[in-house]
């Protein structure tokens, strides 16, 4: 059980969100937007999806740098274990209640408004779920954590994400002692992974940064060149 | 110089009866679909009013359109490239639904399915968005239609500024104007310039601006950045749609659709030449009085033989080059000067123009105390007030609607005095600084309106981009994906391909 869920699972939920999610953007590149339903209700949305949007992007980054950075690296820096963690708790716990905050408005929002509720889709709602049941299980961990402050379980983590990536085959096992609700939220997190390219989460990958340097403001197109 | 055409259009607000014929044939063609009920790409407002959607001219509230700021820098007005993408998660200038109106239809099925009742069965109104019933509308696409709705809401209108607006108020003295409204096709769009995705693209060839609906990612700076709130969000599928100038009647040579169904003729489209390279200089003028002139300056002569030749080294066909010589886009905007954009104060430099309409002279004036200007009535005795005209057009100088106002009535007394008398009084055309040649040519075009002289459309030379061949048994204009054979040149799973040719970006 533990092998599967943590040995064989997160190859399954990355190869379903990368191969899906590159399928979408190659055969229905229409359908790639962040749905934003803002034009329809203002109330809550403006409030709701900043602190949602920050809170998850802070937490995002952790997780992204805390995990897969290896370990070698942090003692290389000098940086212990304990201290890691201790940033890791403190930022994470602070990021995670702002975009629960704001996650909790925009279900509320999507959950009881007449327009919104109308308008949304299964997946709309089922992720913005999943996302708000995966800020709960992860702030959860936060009173574990404040159990053994050393960072040793931390590190855990860190063997078995990196062991994924690395193709460990021994990365199941170094997880199966942690706490349940760690488990819950590794197992959750691959699920989003899982399901991600059938939902609106997609608007992800297209954050729209090149913005910053196009070439001045106007964009222009011709058949002409496309005749060249 | 960098040489471009464009298709630009002209409505003559002087013969517009508010009929709402190209509202409806846009509406049928273009938004008769999930999301865009709201939405009309061409809509017609009643003048003095709030117009649709409510306020969209104050951008002290809305944010749309360009500012040059205190460095002299030109830039969206809701902010340069870091604002808009801090805004991202939530925009704070977007319009809510409810600033256009909550699109609705009614249970007409209700009057024949129900069942004996005393009271007459009626057809109460239903949301297009939850589906549920609406007690009470509160707005729709025309909300304050002939002066529907008291004076103190209509004169909010932001054409009054400047203007002692109470006595319009008075019954004696109230005035009204239709102001048909679309796309302006501008040479400097605040919503590409807006578009974080870069999906929204003017056209090297013709000017139009289009939405890449695949590139499209929602979101909708486009619409805010828009001043004339001329991009509507998609709520369905949840991409920014707009006008699109019908370009696929426009590329084989027809008329929009608007124009083509337009019962009073009162719609120009033809070509125009710009240099390319003054649009930035142009938008960017210091005093928003200048902006009008500035964009006379970027549109290029057709007949000047330098012009023709960087067009054809810039790759203007042969036959547009033709057609911008005829347009009549051209002779009522550059020779006659009788057309204006719309609010150039908003630095986009909109091609989408108005001839300003005549009204009645006042009743004072017309008991005696009328002032004349040689053998016509003083234009600023007209009952629609002259700076209310230049507050839309030409960001309040009076002079050049003056001017205008001027000439049509010129035009209207040479033909009056050719006509009835038999005479052909040289004079009425000096005076307004014309010539009889003119007058008769602008009569011809303005007043019979030929639909051949209306229309001056070269076809666009897809012949020379596409193979015919790979289009052959391809499918249509369709919505959503139908079309669609995906991004890459090749295929994901085996097989050629044959991809839509789309325009490709140019510098």
């Amino acid at each position: 059980m533990n092998n599967f869920f943590f040995g064989i699972y997160p190859y399954i939920a990355l190869g379903v969100g990368i191969m899906g999610t590159i399928a979408r953007y190659e055969r229905d590149p229409f359908t790639w937007k962040s749905s934003s339903s803002q034009l329809l209700r203002r109330k809550q949305l403006v409030i709701g999806s900043v602190l949602f949007h920050i809170g998850v992007l802070v937490i995002f980054l952790g997780h992204f740098v805390g995990l897969l950075t290896p370990i070698w690296v942090f003692d290389a820096i000098g940086v212990s274990h304990g201290a890691k963690q201790i940033l890791a708790v403190v930022a994470g716990g602070i990021a995670g209640v702002i975009a629960l905050t704001g996650g909790a408005m925009l279900f509320h929002r999507r959950w009881t408004d007449p327009r919104i509720r109308k308008t949304s889709s299964f997946w709309d709602i089922a992720i913005l779920a999943m996302l708000l049941m995966q800020l709960v299980l992860g702030i959860g961990t936060i009173f574990v954590s404040l159990g053994h402050l050393d960072g040793h379980e931390m590190v855990k983590f860190m063997s078995w994400a990196q062991g994924v990536f690395t193709f460990d085959g021994a990365a199941a096992s170094y997880v199966s002692d942690v706490s349940i609700i760690f488990k819950l939220h590794l197992i959750l997190g691959l699920t989003i992974i899982l399901v991600f390219p059938f939902t609106r989460l997609v608007h992800m990958i297209s954050a729209p940064v090149r913005y910053l340097w196009r070439p001045g403001y106007q964009v222009v197109r011709s058949r002409r060149k496309t005749a060249e | 110089m960098k040489v471009r055409a464009q298709i630009g259009m002209v409505l003559n607000l002087d013969k517009c009866i508010g009929c709402h014929t190209c509202s409806v044939t846009c509406k049928n063609v273009w938004t008769s679909r999930d999301g865009v009920e709201y939405a009309w790409f061409n809509n017609v407002e009643t003048k003095p009013g709030t117009g649709y959607p409510t306020d969209w001219e104050n951008q002290a509230r809305w944010n749309g359109g360009w500012q040059r700021t205190k460095s002299g820098k030109l830039q969206p007005k809701q902010g340069g490239k870091w604002r808009i993408l801090a805004n991202i998660f939530a925009n704070p200038d977007l319009p809510e639904i409810d600033d256009y109106y909550e699109p609705f239809d009614f249970d007409y099925d209700h009057l024949k399915s129900a069942p004996e009742v005393e009271a007459f069965p009626t057809a109460r109104p239903r949301s297009k968005i939850t589906g549920e019933r609406m007690e009470k509308i509160e707005k729709g696409p025309n909300w304050d239609e002939i002066l529907g709705g008291e004076f103190s809401k209509r004169s909010a209108d932001y054409n009054f500024e400047g203007i002692q607006k109470e006595i319009y108020g008075e019954y004696e003295n109230t005035f009204m104007m239709y102001l048909p409204r679309l796309c302006e096709h501008c040479l400097n769009p605040a919503c590409a310039a807006s578009c974080p995705s870069g999906a929204i693209y003017k056209r090297e060839e013709d000017g139009i601006v289009l939405i890449d609906q695949e590139k499209c990612r929602g979101w909708r700076m486009c619409v805010s950045g828009c001043p004339y709130k001329k991009v509507y969000y998609n709520w369905s599928t949840g991409k920014s749609e707009k006008c699109t100038l019908c370009y696929p009647r426009i590329e084989s040579g027809n008329p929009t659709v608007c124009s083509e169904t337009c019962v009073g003729r009162i719609r120009y489209l033809g070509v125009m030449l710009y240099d390319a390279d003054k649009i930035e200089e142009a938008a960017n003028v210091a005093e928003t009085t200048d902006l009008y002139d500035a964009q006379l300056g970027v549109f290029l002569d057709p007949n000047d033989p330098s012009v023709i030749e960087a067009a054809r080294r810039d790759g203007v066909p042969e036959d547009w080059i033709k057609a911008a010589k005829e347009s009549p886009i051209w002779k009522m905007a550059m020779d006659w000067k009788v057309a204006f954009p719309l609010h150039p104060e908003y630095r986009t430099l909109p091609m989408v123009w108005y001839i300003p309409p005549l009204s009645p002279i006042q009743n004072a004036a017309e008991a005696g105390a009328i002032g004349m200007n040689g053998a016509m009535p003083d234009v600023r005795n007209l009952r629609i007030p002259l700076r209310y005209l230049a507050n839309m057009l030409t960001a309040g100088d009076e002079a050049p609607v003056a001017t205008a106002l001027e000439r049509m009535l010129a035009m209207r007394a040479y033909m009056r005095s050719k006509t009835v008398e038999g005479v052909i009084d040289e004079g009425i055309a000096e005076r307004v600084g014309l010539n009889g040649a003119m007058i008769e040519d602008m009569y011809k075009i303005m007043a019979l309106a030929d639909y051949e002289d209306r229309f001056v459309i070269p076809t666009t030379h897809r012949e020379q981009v596409e193979e015919a061949y790979d289009l052959r048994g391809g499918c249509g204009f369709t919505d959503s994906n139908g079309c669609s054979t995906g991004m890459s040149k090749g295929s994901l799973f085996g097989g050629s391909k044959k991809p839509l040719k789309m325009p490709e970006e140019v510098r």
